[in-house]
């Protein structure tokens, strides 16, 4: 099979991102001559740590934080686990085992928080309603006494929306409590600078900005106590064991320096292409676009559709040269519909028929209108086989959107 | 892939998809909710099913598997189709993902409710026991995270 990118109109950025060529260049290249062990104090292990150093250097630039601050990880998921833990076992030191994030965070924080809970901690998710955005008064609402930590992601992965990070930083460094933000899905599109935003602790991912998969950063701001989660050598300052992963990070380092360099100029080319999908994709009738228009990452289109299931419309467009996702049961081996899509308040029967379509500046004008071409076609294909619309068309069901 | 061959060109083909005005016989399962609904109208002359159509809400095999469902009872007695199983569905599809197996009991299911309407219909006397409540069991499924 080929996946060359002509071939291909890829939409789902949100889920990963093709490697940049710097970053793959870079990665060759440190492969190929840093092959040392930074630990290593000969000269060709202490070539690897100057490398170490320097792209600890450049993404603790990219986020206006100290390089001792940035701790390598194997990508957000472990960051996510980490920061949330290592709160968790502070807080509970103190006395204080309360915990407050919201309904539409990932999996890698709802998860973790789950498993708190297990342990005796309490959880607040905070609901986001219909437009899939949490205020700081809600969180300022549920601060409690015991709150150990609040964790609220930057950027929604499947919606878009984007969250009032600066005022909840403020909030929680006014009140002592500390802060975490996911900001898998931000790096690269919205400015993340840790000490304007007030973050305690960041995590994030390089495969989302164009560099590699596995490879990830913990920002834990001075003074956070980290707990860790694997257990080993000295590396990372004692909080993560392993030898570090040299080339994912050299990469990531330099993929992160491009995505965060000229933002706002592909931000509004990207928020272009994004406006005239939605508008081409809001013609189908009773689609719906899922989260706030305007509030929502440059690159973020999320629809449903009625009467059909998304599973089978990720299919046909896939058939169709059109990769995109979808938060379809179906599609995550799960039977349930996405949880974020619930917590806006969407019906299951509505969920389930759900299309993300996450554009970057590889993107193009005529790929728009491509998808909107196809999408509406799959769409009235999909429907006129739908016992489900059959009974909407009839009046026999009520629309819902 | 996710899916084999069969199931693609079932899901991108499918066979006896539409409507029947004139059906003898009507059966719908599922449910929206859990997102997979079949419905299956069959047409009967001397207890043979002459004619069958499907029209399904659900993901790429709950399509499949009703068409392929379709395939395997047209011309067949209300008899030979009532014996129809979700195994074998799923065999004449070289085979099924494991979370995708109730999709094959919903089409199994949408056999016997069309029939068991064309009996309720026409008065024909059966053994209730050989029908089932027709209750979505995707429904009822542990749900499975990645």
């Amino acid at each position: 099979m080929s996946t060359d990118k002509k071939a291909w109109i890829y939409v789902d950025h949100a889920a990963t991102t093709r490697m940049s060529e710097t970053a793959i260049q870079v990665m060759t290249e440190c492969m190929k001559d840093v092959y040392g062990n930074p630990s290593s104090l000969h000269t060709i292990g202490q070539h690897a740590a100057e490398y170490l150093a320097q792209a600890r250097a450049d993404i603790a630039e990219c986020l206006h934080a100290d390089p001792r601050e940035i701790y390598f990880t194997s990508g957000g998921s472990e960051a996510d686990n980490q920061a949330i833990l290592s709160a968790a076992g502070q807080g509970a030191r103190k006395g204080r085992k309360h915990i407050i994030s919201t309904a539409i965070e990932h999996h890698a924080v709802l998860h973790t928080l789950k498993k708190l809970e297990k342990e005796g901690f309490e959880v607040t998710l905070l609901g986001v309603g219909e437009k899939g955005i949490v205020t700081a008064q809600q969180v300022e609402d549920a601060l409690r006494e015991d709150t150990a930590l609040v964790t609220i992601m930057a950027a929604n992965n499947e919606v878009g929306t984007l969250q009032p990070i600066a005022e909840i930083g403020k909030l929680c460094k006014a009140k002592g409590v500390p802060f975490h933000t996911d900001a898998v899905q931000a790096i690269g599109h919205i400015p993340m600078d840790v000490e304007a935003l007030n973050v305690d602790m960041l995590s994030l991912s390089a495969h989302k900005f164009h560099g590699p998969k596995g490879v990830g950063v913990l920002y834990a701001r001075k003074g956070t106590v980290l707990t860790n989660l694997i257990e080993g050598g000295a590396q990372e300052r004692g909080k993560r064991a392993g030898t570090e992963n040299v080339p994912g990070i050299v990469a990531m380092a330099a993929a992160m320096k491009e995505a965060t360099t000229g933002m706002e100029e592909r931000n509004a080319y990207v928020r272009g292409l994004r406006d005239s999908l939605i508008e081409g994709l809001s013609k189908i009738p009773h689609s719906k676009l899922n989260g706030d228009p305007k509030v929502r990452l440059a690159g973020n289109v999320n629809f449903c559709f009625e009467g059909i299931e998304g599973e089978s419309l990720l299919l046909l467009l896939d058939r169709a040269g059109i990769e995109a996702s979808s938060g379809s049961a179906c599609t995550s081996g799960s039977l349930d519909p996405s949880h974020v899509l619930l917590a806006l308040g969407l019906p299951h029967e509505v969920a389930h028929g759900s299309l993300r379509l996450t554009l970057d500046e590889e993107n193009t004008k005529e790929e728009v209108d491509t998808i909107i071409q196809k999408v509406t076609e799959v769409v009235t294909y999909l429907r006129n086989m739908s016992p489900v619309w059959d009974e909407l068309e009839k009046g026999e069901r009520r629309h819902v959107i | 892939m996710l899916y084999s061959e069969k199931v693609m060109d079932h899901f991108e083909n499918p066979r006896n998809v539409g409507k029947l005005e004139d059906a003898d016989g009507i059966g719908e399962v599922g449910n929206a909710k859990c997102g997979d609904i079949m419905r299956m109208y069959i047409k009967v002359k001397d207890n043979v099913i002459t004619d069958v159509k499907f029209n399904t809400f659900g993901c790429g095999s709950a399509i499949a598997t009703s068409s392929m469902a379709t395939e395997m009872i047209k011309g067949k007695t209300l008899e030979e189709a009532l014996t129809l199983s979700n195994k074998a569905v799923v065999e004449a599809l070289d085979g099924l993902p494991a979370h995708k197996l109730h999709c094959s009991v919903l089409a199994e299911e949408a056999v016997r409710a069309a029939i068991k309407d064309y009996y309720d219909k026409h008065g024909v006397a059966y053994d209730k026991n050989q029908f089932c409540s027709f209750d979505c069991v995707a429904c009822h499924a542990e749900d499975a995270h990645e």
